[in-house]
């Protein structure tokens, strides 16, 4: 007498187990059919395990997960540069790399997108490309060569034509964009532009010939490079940038923001909210962990992301971030910088109520955590 | 009987000291410089008077009678004659200088808006965060006004000449402000005016930071010592506070003979500098003050700062008594909970005892023992608090008069639950508790099995060892963190104890292929791991019984486990021939019993060891331990049994096999040229994204990587699977296949940060190559094999590449430790609570639910769908697919 799958779910439905716990259960327990007596049967020692597996109360989970991220970190390389997933592009890998996620950098060293493109885009290569010269940016220098003409006082660029129909641009947006950018009169004959400086004057026209090749004639400034590759396991071209933009991907035609990535958790936090920058932390350390064939559980790193967002901002693990603002005087004065928070103390008339770990053992009184924080008191002549 | 319920302190305030309170809190004035006189004995009202405490044993203290050690001392004051400003509120004394006004001392900000900063500020302090914010924002609009809103008086900018000089710029010429003009203008400003500045009104008034007295801390803080020739050499900050004082009287001899302003403003000055550097040696802009030999003095900050300071170095870790450190050294017969202790520790080190009526009998035995035979007592505590000292002389004696109530300090003896260490303390697993087994010799003896947490080898490692003292910390430590409870690491929830290096090769000359063996010979296997009958026989050969080989391992796995998996060793062929593989990395264990497959380190290996990993979680830690016990025990028979060995004969390949290598690398070097050759003409095709440099320098590593590779498969093939390297590196007993590779193949490209090295003389590396060289052997491809030996240049190369991995750890552990000690430091006080959450010590939520789960790491793998679907199928017995 084998229980129907409505049942199934009414009886596991209130169950207090974790999502994925009661997703597999409730699939395999429609595989098999079970009894009623042995479907309570195992929920029983279901729920049996399930106490037995969580935490306990009072652990010192924070130190365990610092222990569990740091310990690793004398195994892992110093090698800072090396080809994750794609061959061209370089990412730095390893402890550099982890120490950059924790001290939630403004910009990492090497920034990084992978950009996925819109359905009608993505197994395109002609028009993955064409939105691939759209987002790198291109310079002067890819496009021709320039000289100087000192007799004449001007500056010529010969652009290359293969080149220029290549990358999808005129000879006259060239002209139309650098003058834009540096204000200067430009005449365009053919293939070929010409820039005379402002003032005659041979420092100007040295001066100008380092603007002109700083000018980003197309596409996003901060990308350096662009990279297609057909990604096999998803059948679909995936554009990989050297450099980073979220902000100025937003609003290109083309590009499929829900799947789009970087590695710059501050771009993430302001283009897509704090859950997101959270949730990238949790990947860009394990990414990074995996890589160097370091296995740590999901908890201890989902612990440290969640430390570094609670507040709604990304802030840094250390003395500028949470250890700066924690509320105990005397837990900061011990970590770094120690005359100027004492005095600051004393100024401010703080309060230290004494409810840390450090705090408790620089006065000698057992800590609040663990087997501390029971408070367990003898009862005299028990009869 | 009454107990002592410890006094908990709850809560700790921080403020300044008013003037009046150092006075009041002082026990003497100072006025003389001076320390001690001619006989010996500290000056009256000299830096040394016995008031202040004691430091020479003997004596006792004027003020409390107390003796050295008991007297905690008690401060002093020193009247400055002019007030001098606090170094560490320098900044602030210039911020508060330009966000009041010159006349009446108000802050500069109209009524509506101090309320509001007023308001911002309260409410931050109730939610305990920060307020430097609020505080620098109103500084910062406070500075902005050029008249005083409330007196009209105009504002004048003020200038600040580092690190404590304030000068008024005024129209016509700048005015120096002196502290006393500072004090007078934050005497007069209100309690809201300088709760808006950040300050606390309750305990801080803002002159206090201008000192008029300065507290002269006791004697105790700054003993002196005494030199072996008798000579006294004072403390650092006696010597600091020698010239405050002599300042001070000199300045105050010249103001009352009337001296001339310039003079007075000069010793002011030198005032100012001598308690500056009396708080902060350090400061920017001021010259350190020196002691005679030319070495900058050690004042207050320099005591509370760093590594080695108050906080970090006396506060927060301490030095500590009952511990016993030495080097470590193996012990295979040991089990894994037990450490090695030596003799002449386990004398030394003690064990606090209370007499009571139930094992006072017990207690005797010990103290008539004495301290010289082993587990003896060295000393009694009475119930007046007397100690005594137990001797040969008085234990016979003492042992006839032991009381109930009198405290015994019993020598260590085997079973002692003691602590275990070994530093850096990465991890949890870092300490464990272990009982102690009294040895001879002189170092602490472990299982190489617990090796892996400690991260310890015997290559002169030293251990800490700490006695437990108190009955609460021994059951703590045996149900925490004895060794047994830390199989299971919670970094990645596998086991952290298991084989490691002979334990497994040990494993897989045991359990490789079928073997049969004798019954004197399995006797001669099992008998270190209680033995309690001989299984039946496998069978019979000539009228003689015998046993296989995967028996004898089947022996020590416990009853009913069942599990399959791939050996380490597998070679991933295209097809799995399972059960049927040739070199047995199949692995069967059905009903405890091992029927196919060898065991390697993906067996029973720390980390790794899957078997192990099943044990632990199905049948439990203890019987956990009694498997590793008896598995390292068998492992290490197996070994003696079987013979291994390693010397260097054994990485000799034939002259033809020398000879495929060499022809090898010829094509490889050719190959290399050929591209150099292309890039040359400009044939080279660069890679997508790459310059044709690069692409050249890609190609050639590529080729050269190639090469080396296949003179190590060369090599591999002909030292065959029987070769004691092949085996240890297959097992994963210790070493790779390219360690292999190098010793008998050829050692490869040298490499400095990836690349290959390419700096030296300009153009070339070394001056017996050609310029712009760019064969492999110019740049550091290293073709000799470690056996062969390498050419001078080679080894040159070769030792490139060894100092960069050199420096690379050397940065690597320190990059690594501050990142530890930060990730700690920010983490520490999170707990998980009673209702599931996460918080830190504010209370705050840091997480709804542990994990997003609730699961403990260690214990997750029971709450994976696999576990789930075995808890199915073993209550309805029917499979799932």
């Amino acid at each position: 007498m084998a229980l129907s799958e409505k049942t199934i779910d009414e009886t596991t439905k209130n169950l207090s187990l974790p999502f994925s716990v009661k997703n597999a259960l409730v699939s395999d327990l429609k595989k098999v059919n079970v009894s009623k007596k042995e479907l309570e049967e195992i929920i029983e020692r279901i729920m049996d395990i399930y106490s037995y597996s969580t935490i306990e109360p009072c652990e010192a989970a924070g130190v365990v997960s610092a222990q569990s991220i740091g310990e690793p970190g004398t195994q892992m390389t110093m090698r800072t540069f090396h080809y994750a997933g794609v061959a061209e592009i370089n990412v730095t890998l390893g402890l550099p790399r982890l120490i950059e996620i924790v001290d939630a950098r403004k910009k990492p060293s090497t920034p990084m997108m992978t950009v996925y493109l819109a359905q009608e885009y993505c197994n395109d290569r002609d028009k993955a490309r064409e939105l691939a010269w759209d987002i790198e940016a291109t310079h002067i220098s890819h496009l021709g060569s320039i000289s100087t003409d000192i007799s004449e006082m001007t500056l010529t660029i010969d652009l290359n034509e293969k080149v220029i129909i290549h990358r999808n641009i005129t000879p006259a947006e060239i002209a139309q964009k650098l003058e834009d950018e540096l204000g200067v009169s430009i005449v365009v004959e053919d293939n070929r532009v010409i820039i005379r400086p402002e003032k005659e004057s041979y420092r100007e026209l040295l001066q100008l010939v380092k603007n002109t090749q700083n000018v980003t004639l197309k596409g996003i400034k901060d990308i350096k490079r662009v990279v297609i590759r057909k990604e096999e396991n998803i059948g679909e071209y995936v554009l990989y940038t050297e450099g980073s933009s979220l902000k100025k991907l937003e609003g290109m035609g083309g590009v499929d923001m829900t799947r789009t990535i970087t590695n710059n958790i501050h771009e993430i936090y302001e283009v897509f909210g704090i859950e997101a920058a959270r949730n990238s932390l949790i990947k860009e350390a394990t990414d990074t962990l995996r890589e160097q064939g370091l296995t740590v559980d999901v908890r201890h790193i989902m612990l440290v992301a969640d430390i570094m967002t609670v507040d709604g901002e990304v802030k840094a693990i250390g003395r500028h971030g949470i250890s700066g603002e924690k509320a105990s005087v005397l837990a900061r004065a011990a970590f770094e910088v120690t005359v100027n928070h004492l005095l600051d103390a004393g100024i401010r008339g703080d309060i230290d109520e004494l409810r840390g770990v450090t705090e408790n053992v620089i006065i000698g009184q057992p800590i609040k955590l663990g087997t501390g924080h029971i408070d367990l008191v003898a009862k005299q002549n028990p009869r | 009987m009454t107990y002592n319920v410890p006094k908990r302190i709850k809560e700790i305030r921080f403020g300044l000291i008013s003037p009046n309170e150092f006075r009041k809190m002082s026990v003497t004035r100072v006025i003389t410089a001076d320390t001690y006189d001619d006989d010996g004995f500290p000056i009256e009202m000299g830096l040394m008077d016995p008031r202040m405490g004691v430091i020479d044993p003997g004596l006792r203290c004027k003020t409390c009678a107390g003796r050295a050690g008991e007297c905690p001392g008690h401060f002093g004051h020193v009247e400055l004659i002019a007030p001098v400003i606090h170094v560490g509120f320098a900044k602030l004394i210039r911020k508060m200088l330009r966000a009041t006004c010159r006349e009446c001392s108000a802050l500069l900000l109209d009524s509506t808006q101090k309320k509001q900063y007023l308001s911002q500020i309260r409410t931050l302090k109730k939610m305990e965060q920060p307020i430097e914010d609020i505080t620098n924002d109103a500084f910062k609009e406070a500075r902005k006004p050029k008249v005083c809103m409330y007196c009209g008086a105009p504002q004048l900018e003020i200038k600040v000449e580092k690190p404590s000089t304030y000068i008024e710029k005024g129209n016509e010429h700048d005015h120096k402000l002196m502290p006393s003009d500072i004090r007078v203008r934050f005497e007069k400003m209100t309690d809201d005016d300088i709760e808006v500045m950040g300050i606390n009104p309750k305990n801080t008034r803002p002159e206090w930071m201008i000192l008029t007295v300065l507290p002269v801390p006791p004697v105790t803080m700054r003993p002196s010592i005494t030199l072996e020739s008798g000579q006294r050499s004072e403390d650092d900050l006696t010597h600091k506070l020698v010239d405050i004082i002599r300042i001070n009287q000199r300045f105050q001899e010249n103001r009352e003979a009337g001296a001339p302003q310039l003079i007075i403003e000069d010793l002011w000055e030198l005032l100012q500098y001598h308690v500056t550097t009396f708080m902060d040696n350090a400061v920017s802009g001021v010259p350190p003050a020196r002691h005679r030999s030319g070495r900058p003095l050690k004042t207050l900050s320099q005591r509370l700062k760093g590594k080695e300071g108050r906080f970090r170095g006396s506060l927060s870790g301490k030095r500590v008594n009952f511990s016993a450190r030495t080097v470590i050294s193996p012990d295979p017969n040991l089990s894994v909970g037990e450490v090695g202790v030596p003799l002449a520790i386990a004398k030394e080190l003690t064990i606090p005892v209370n007499v009571t009526s139930r094992n006072i009998d017990h207690v005797r035995e010990f103290i008539r023992r004495g301290s010289e035979k082993h587990p003896g007592a060295n000393y009694l505590e009475r119930a007046d608090n007397r100690k005594i000292k137990i001797t040969d002389k008085n234990c016979d004696e003492l042992a006839d008069t032991l009381e109930v109530g009198w405290k015994v300090e019993r020598q260590l003896k085997n079973g002692d639950v003691v602590l275990f260490n070994r530093q850096p303390s990465l991890h949890r697993m870092s300490i464990m508790a272990h009982e102690v087994k009294v040895m001879p010799n002189k170092t602490f003896r472990l299982n190489p099995a617990v090796c892996p947490p400690y991260n310890a080898d015997f290559d002169g490692d030293e251990m800490n060892m700490h006695v437990l003292q108190t009955e609460e910390a021994r059951a703590e430590a045996k149900m925490l963190i004895h060794v047994q409870e830390n199989i299971l690491s919670p970094r990645f929830g596998g086991p952290i104890i298991g084989g490691i290096h002979d334990h497994i090769s040990g494993m897989y000359l045991l359990t490789n292929g079928k073997n049969r063996l004798r019954k004197e010979q399995i006797i001669g296997l099992l008998r270190s791991s209680d033995i309690q009958e001989i299984p039946e026989p496998a069978g019979e050969e000539d009228g003689i019984p015998y046993w296989t080989n995967k028996q004898v391992f089947s022996y020590i796995l416990p009853e009913g486990l069942d599990i399959t998996y791939t050996a380490g060793i597998c070679t991933s062929c295209t097809e799995c021939k399972k059960e049927n593989c040739e070199r047995d990395a199949y692995v069967v264990i059905k009903n405890g019993q091992l029927i196919h497959g060898t065991i390697d380190e993906k067996g029973i290996g720390a980390f790794k060891g899957l078997v192990l990993d099943r044990i632990v979680k199905d049948y439990g830690q203890t019987l956990a331990i009694k498997f590793i016990d008896s598995m390292t025990r068998l492992a290490i028979r197996s070994i003696m049994h079987y013979g291994f060995s390693f010397g260097i004969d054994d990485e000799d390949i034939p002259i033809e096999a020398n000879n495929q290598i060499l022809e090898l690398l010829k094509v490889a070097e050719k190959k290399v040229m050929d591209i150099i050759i292309a890039y040359n003409e400009g044939n080279l095709e660069p890679l997508p994204g790459r310059t044709i440099d690069e692409t050249l320098e890609l190609k050639i590593m590529q080729e050269l990587g190639k090469a080396r590779d296949t003179t190590g498969n060369i090599a591999g093939k002909y030292l065959g699977i029987e070769n004691a390297a092949v085996v240890m590196a297959t097992s994963g007993a210790r070493g790779s296949m390219l360690n292999l590779t190098q010793m008998a193949g050829c050692v490869g490209q040298q490499a400095v940060r990836g690349e290959r090295i390419r700096r030296g003389y300009s153009g070339r590396t070394l001056s017996n190559f050609k310029w712009d060289d760019l064969g492999a052997a110019a740049h550091g491809f290293v073709k000799s094999s470690y056996k062969s030996g390498l050419s001078p240049t080679e080894y040159f190369f070769h030792s490139i590449g060894g100092r960069e991995g050199l420096v690379d750890t050397a940065v690597r552990t320190s990059q690594s430790g501050y990142l530890q000690r930060r990730l700690v430091n920010a983490l520490q006080d999170l707990e998980v609570q009673y209702d599931g959450t996460v918080r830190d010590t504010r209370n705050m939520i840091v997480q709804f639910k542990y994990g997003e789960d609730g699961v403990n790491p260690m214990k997750s793998e029971h709450m994976k769908p696999e576990a789930v679907r075995k808890i199915i199928e073993s209550v309805t017995g029917r499979e799932i697919e």
